[in-house]
């Protein structure tokens, strides 16, 4: 059903651009969910600037596990790099499985409050499927294909960029659509350490005791993860159908 | 020309290929069987250096091929597996193309080959220059399999049961494209099977393997008629060796001095298949024709039959 799809799609964006260019116009729906008068929308900021510099922090993120989880996937899949497979998998684990929130509080330390430390913890976190996406798709290249590759006279380097890694793309891509919008998530406990970012408008409900903000925060937060899904799906599928990968 | 010189490969403690030694001819089919597992395959990738030999070592005209760089040494020589391999993410065109960009060959001149060889293998420029592996069929995909390891113009062709997957009339055909490329570009080519009427068909010589060992490198009728082993005969057969021997002599070269009455066969034809000829129609001789429709001379079933015997 593209059809149903393709307006849900169109309501969920026309729904986030409204509130966010237009919050107050929002302010009877919330109303109900404050006590004492105390405002209905967030009012501390602009929603729009912390909804990009939230998207701004994910992405730097997400790029920086892309190039180091990809670098690494495809070290240990070559025959010199095998031996460091597991290492690299157990550091990755790591990565994954320490709390973002311990990170902040082991890191805090050395590159102080803001936005470093967030990255760090958002780019520790997102590693894992861009690295295990990453290996599989190049482990699980047709052996054929290979054997043809290196029996046509490609050199190493040549049939790693010109077969394995075209071949290896689609997962790939979907390695990094997960961290990306698993990150966008997990991103808003930067504001704990003053990273700009969505977080901002929960942590100032939770201090206020203002339901209307912590909702506010987690829908706006939702929303940007579900639409950005949606949009790299589509981008993969289209890069994959151009590239005949499907 | 291509001289394997007492060439091994160990796996640990195990001789995948023991000391084989064979002189292949320049512009020949050499077909290479033998049991699964006897070392066919590795004997094929240390002539292109997929595999590295443990000892020996492989000379082509004359030089010694561990003296360059592997990958390029297999630009220089052309390669097909079964199941062909094609790059599921490149078009046919650009498939084939691989070796020539690989030598930094000019577009044009790229293009030109490209063009030719969708030619030679009867596939239509305009609808599957630009298609995808995946839409073609089992034979097309081979076809294209084969028009890529030939596109540079390789001296050398190595086949590793190229026509494993085809179905028997596709195969059949596929073995008469064969033929006629090697004659039309001249391509010394090694190729494995299991199949052992593939191999009488194509092969000028025949190399039979068992255990990494080299049994037997001879003419096809020489294998039939003087086995060197026991393993041999069982190998070629025994019960239709008879058979066997007639299909290698064309009608044309056997045919008699002489005219006959009886029908005609075409002088390209087996004897094998002169004599189902004559016993399907009950007659007696057959007149012998050249493909421009003179008279070549004639057959008897008596002279046929005197061809199925050894010596
Ligand atoms: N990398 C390897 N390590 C250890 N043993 C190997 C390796 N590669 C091949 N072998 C062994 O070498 C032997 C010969 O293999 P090869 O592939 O050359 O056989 P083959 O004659 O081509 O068989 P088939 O007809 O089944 O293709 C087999 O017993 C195989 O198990
Ligand atoms: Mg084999």
């Amino acid at each position: 059903m593209p059809g149903v799809a393709a307006i849900l799609r169109f309501a969920a964006l026309a729904l986030l651009l409204a509130f966010l260019l237009m919050p107050q116009s929002f302010a009877p729906l919330f109303a109900p969910l404050t006590q004492y008068g105390a405002p209905p929308i967030y009012d501390q900021g602009n929603l729009l600037t912390l909804a990009l510099a939230h998207l701004g922090l994910v992405c730097c993120a997400a790029a920086a596990s892309t190039i180091v989880a990809v670098g690494l996937g495809i070290v240990v899949t070559r025959p010199s790099g095998a031996q460091f497979l597991p290492l690299s998998r157990t550091l990755v684990n790591i990565g994954q499985t320490f709390p973002p929130v311990a990170v902040l509080a082991v890191t805090v330390p050395l590159v102080g409050f803001g936005e470093k430390p967030t990255l760090i913890a958002l780019f520790a976190y997102g590693l894992l499927p861009i690295f295990e996406n990453t290996i599989v798709a190049l482990q699980t290249c047709p052996p054929q294909v290979l054997e043809a590759a290196s029996g046509m006279g490609m050199s190493a380097r040549q049939r790693l960029l010109s077969v394995e890694l075209p071949l290896a793309l689609p997962l790939i891509l979907e390695g990094i659509r997960l961290s990306l919008v698993i990150n966008i998530g997990t991103a808003t406990i930067g504001s704990t350490v003053a990273a700009k970012g969505l977080g901002e408008v929960i942590i100032a409900g939770l201090l206020s005791n203002n339901n209307a903000f912590i909702l506010q925060g987690g829908l706006v937060t939702g929303l940007m993860a579900i639409l950005l899904y949606d949009a790299l799906a589509g981008l993969e599928r289209r890069i994959c159908r151009t590239a005949h990968l499907e | 020309m291509i001289s394997v010189e007492n060439l091994s490969k160990q796996y640990g403690a195990t001789t995948v290929v023991d000391g084989v030694s064979m002189v292949i001819e320049r512009n020949s089919i050499t077909v290479i069987v033998g049991t699964s597992g006897s070392g066919k395959s590795t004997l094929l990738r240390m002539i292109n250096r997929l595999i590295e030999p443990t000892r020996g070592r492989v000379l082509i005209d004359g030089n010694d091929t561990t003296g360059e760089p592997a990958h390029l040494l297999r630009r220089r020589i052309g390669y097909v597996i079964q199941g062909h391999g094609l790059f599921p993410h490149r078009t046919v065109a650009e498939n084939i193309a691989t070796v020539p960009r690989l030598l930094g060959w000019d577009e044009a001149r790229i293009r030109a080959r490209v063009e030719e060889l969708l030619a030679v293998f009867q596939l239509d420029q305009g609808a599957y220059a630009g298609a995808f592996p995946h839409q073609l069929s089992g034979g097309q995909q081979q076809r294209v399999g084969v028009a890529r390891a030939l596109a540079a113009e390789p001296a050398v062709l190595l086949m590793d049961e190229p026509f494993g997957a085809l179905d028997p009339i596709i195969r059949a055909k596929a073995q008469d494209d064969l033929l006629d490329i090697q004659r039309r570009f001249g391509t010394t080519i090694v190729l494995v099977t299991h199949d052992m009427d593939e191999a009488f068909r194509l092969g000028d010589h025949v190399a039979v393997m068992s255990h990494g060992r080299l049994l037997q490198y001879d003419r096809p009728a020489v294998l039939l008629t003087h086995p060197a082993d026991p393993f041999v005969s069982r190998m070629t057969g025994v019960s239709d060796r008879a058979m066997r021997l007639l299909s290698l002599t064309t009608a044309g070269e056997a045919a008699l001095p002489g005219v006959s009455d009886g029908p005609a066969v075409a002088a390209s034809a087996s004897l094998r298949e002169v004599l189902s000829e004559l016993l399907w129609r009950g007659a007696e001789s057959a007149a012998v024709m050249d493909a421009d429709g003179t008279r070549r001379g004639y057959l008897t079933i008596a002279a046929i039959l005197e061809r199925g015997r050894p010596g």
